[in-house]
């Protein structure tokens, strides 16, 4: 199963580092990473996407505690958070009719227009997960020529 | 205020700290440390090679308890404690490591004798840090020994760059750290404390199961009074020993693949199990679903991370140790008539363990060859009036040592567990008898290991340390070897130790004592003379070749399952 962590950290060099070679060490997997600074520059956010059964989830969470850098490490589950997901996709266009299809389809899924060039056309997409996934399947047969996602940001509701 | 140098802030700290040994070895990136050491109380320990100079404060911290220090340059001595800071890892040890480093202007210059040593170690280390300021260096160092001594023990290790040491700045007043993500939880949840004793009280076949942590929270004592009260057997781990005498009635000595049959049979049929502060690692556990099927287990534990990890727990409990143990027992004390009816419950338990102690004897039959477990019988006999420390290397001189020396004291018992690093015992020996100048300390050794770092015999001899190092010689790779006659067809490839030196004449020309010991009559007199001598001794006893440690539990099986003598 899906989990999303959030993990406070000090932002000081090399923490990245200690949460990458904890979950290589510990052969825990992980799916996408992100991470920047919060309001406080001294502390940084990460978020971690993984996957496990409640066991592995556990020492996941209790092994991120105990990195001494760690401040905070929050499990996120689907109702207590909101999540979202940035996706960037360059299209090559040579018809002005699949310019004109893609734009609508883009309008669809409440995406936007960066960059249109003559034979090129450069699409943000925000959302959920789910959203993301159901986008892309619609959007793969128009030949995306390059991608780029930002993995998953979440943060609890409560608080 | 007086503006000093990294090194010499460095130094006051550590004065500060309490800190009296520095075991290290000198080179380019810290020759300023070196240059100042003179102005300050700390002696310094030349060794003979870096991972020796970790292993020796390893040593003298589970000695004595206190946090062990260790000193080496950047590069090659860097890397050279990675083995050590492993070995303190694994099995919970607190001790600094301070490592010299190319200056800040050329880190990741591929300079000249530098190592990413902050990297290579952050698996191998509780914490380690990089100074890269001057002003940073006292608050990193009082970290370090903070964040090594408190919580679950554990190395750190400090990278000293050499602009950093040479660098002036100036010493404050000393301030207790305080660190955002670090603060471990030393009282146990009294809810837990209550239930896990309502279990206890009912248990018809209670065990205690211990580890190392007992030893390092110092809480032997309490933990010995609450078995004794409760009148409950307690069996150890090998990190454990020592942590409840194994002269009592109540003790079954240690479980696991080399453990008793007593213990692990008792595991195997206990209703109620407590560990406190072990790991269930496993070489404890054998086959992970027939360890103490039928048993409520309890776990009490400073480190979250080590409950529930290997085996669902019932009843956790995180806390210190020391401070859980001391409130069941005023659990106890206030519950009196429960505790006393509980105790004097366990009679059909403890008859059935007397069972299977006069079933299966850890035995063996002594010929006209020495047997190995013969001189480990004859060290416990010999050396109990010496208030003896003992250390080993790794493989079968471990596990002999561990099964017939009879440990009766905490921190008396050195030895690798978790890692298994060969050539560990006799550094390690070294650092306690530092600590400790007029106990008898003893390496007992295989052929083997004591090769791995037998050039600390120079140190020794220079210190005059007055170690005691007892070679069990037998011409292998003894564990192995008993490995490859059990599961490979007696295939003994290449564990015969076609060319082993002649270790007296090694002694010798080290300066220390030789002595050797090739039948049964003469070992007794010559461990006498050995730890009669004021300085340090090789002993190389002549062993039979192809004894075997039983009993055994091999890889992967269920504990009761035991091959026997």
């Amino acid at each position: 199963m899906k989990h999303i962590i959030s993990v406070l950290v000090e932002n000081e060099f090399g923490v990245l580092s200690r949460i990458a070679s904890l979950f290589s060490g510990r052969g825990f997997n992980i799916e996408s990473l992100t991470v920047a600074e919060t309001a406080d520059s001294s502390v940084s956010s990460m978020t971690i996407v993984t996957q496990g059964d409640n066991n592995i989830i556990e020492q996941i969470t209790k092994q991120l505690n105990k990195l001494i850098n760690v401040i905070k490490v929050i499990e996120l589950t689907e109702s207590v958070q909101v999540a979202r997901e940035m996706v960037l996709l360059k299209f090559a266009v040579n018809s002005g009719a699949k310019r004109l299809e893609l734009l609508r389809l883009v309008e669809v899924y409440q995406g936007r227009v960066l960059e249109l060039g003559l034979r090129s056309l450069i699409v943000e997409l925000t959302g959920e997960r789910a959203k993301v996934e159901a986008a892309l399947a619609v959007l793969g047969p128009f030949g995306i020529k390059e991608m780029s996602r930002t993995g998953m940001v979440a943060l609890s509701k409560s608080g | 205020m007086k503006k000093i140098n990294g090194a010499q802030i460095l130094l006051e700290v550590l004065q500060e700290q309490g800190v009296e040994v520095i075991f290290g070895y000198p080179g380019g990136a810290v020759i300023n440390l070196y240059d100042h050491m003179p102005e300050y109380s700390c002696r310094h320990f030349l060794v003979r090679h870096e991972q020796a100079a970790v292993h020796a404060a390893d040593g003298y911290a589970r000695a004595t308890g206190k946090v062990g220090v260790a000193l080496v340059t950047s590069g090659p001595g860097a890397t050279n404690t990675v083995t050590g800071l492993a070995t303190a890892y694994m099995d919970s040890i607190p001790i600094v490591v301070f490592t010299g480093q190319v200056p800040t202007p050329l880190i990741g210059n591929d300079a000249f004798q530098e190592a990413d040593i902050v990297g290579i170690t952050r698996p191998c280390t509780k914490h380690n840090f990089l100074v890269k300021r001057v002003e940073d260096l006292e608050r990193i160092v009082n970290e370090a020994f903070h964040i090594a001594g408190t919580g679950r023990p554990g190395p750190v290790l400090v990278d000293l760059p050499k602009d950093i040491i040479a660098g002036k700045g100036i010493k404050k007043e000393a301030v207790k750290p305080s660190l955002k993500g670090y603060s471990p939880n030393y009282t146990g949840h009294p809810g837990q404390i209550q239930r896990a004793m309502q279990k206890l009280f009912k248990a018809r076949r209670p065990l205690f199961y211990v580890g190392g942590g007992v030893v390092l929270a110092n809480a032997a004592t309490v933990l010995t009074e609450l078995a004794c009260w409760l009148n409950i057997p307690v069996t150890t781990t090998l990190m454990g020993l020592g942590a409840f005498p194994e002269d009592d009635y109540l003790s079954l000595g240690m479980l696991g693949m080399h453990g008793t049959y007593r213990a692990n049979m008792a595991v195997t049929e206990s209703d109620v199990l407590v560990a406190f502060g072990a790991r269930f690692d496993d070489r404890v556990t054998g086959r992970i679903d027939k360890f103490a099927p039928d048993a409520t287990i309890i776990h009490v534990d400073i480190d979250p991370t080590s409950i529930s990890k290997n085996v669902d727990v019932d009843i956790p409990i995180v806390g210190d140790l020391s401070d859980v143990l001391q409130k069941m027992l005023e659990v106890v004390k206030s519950s009196k008539e429960r505790a006393e009816l509980c105790a004097s419950g366990h009679d059909l338990w403890l008859s059935q363990i007397a069972r299977w102690r006069d079933l299966h004897k850890l035995s063996y039959k002594q010929d006209d060859i020495i047997k190995p477990q013969f001189v480990v019988e004859k060290i416990s006999e010999l050396a109990q009036g010496y208030d003896p420390i003992i250390s080993t290397e790794v493989g079968q001189n471990q596990m002999w040592a561990a099964q017939f020396f009879t440990f009766t004291k905490p921190r008396s018992w050195l030895t690798s567990g978790g890692l298994g690093t060969m050539g560990y015992g006799l550094p390690a020996a070294m650092g306690a008898q530092v600590a400790f100048p007029d106990r008898l300390v003893i390496d007992i050794a295989g052929d083997g290991s004591i090769q791995m770092n037998s050039q600390e015999l120079a140190t020794v001899v220079q210190y005059n340390l007055p170690v005691k190092v007892v070679i069990l010689n037998n011409g292998y790779l003894g564990m192995v070897r008993q490995w490859q006659e059990l599961f490979f067809d007696k295939h003994y490839a290449s564990t015969r130790m076609n060319h082993t030196p002649d270790f007296v004449k090694l002694a010798e020309a080290y300066g220390a004592l030789g002595l050797r010991a090739r039948t049964p009559e003469e070992v007794e007199p010559i461990l006498k003379q050995a730890f009669s001598h004021p300085g340090p001794v090789v002993v190389d006893i002549v062993v039979a070749a192809e004894e075997n440690v039983y009993p055994m539990v091999p890889a992967g099986e269920a504990i009761s399952n035991m091959l026997l003598v």
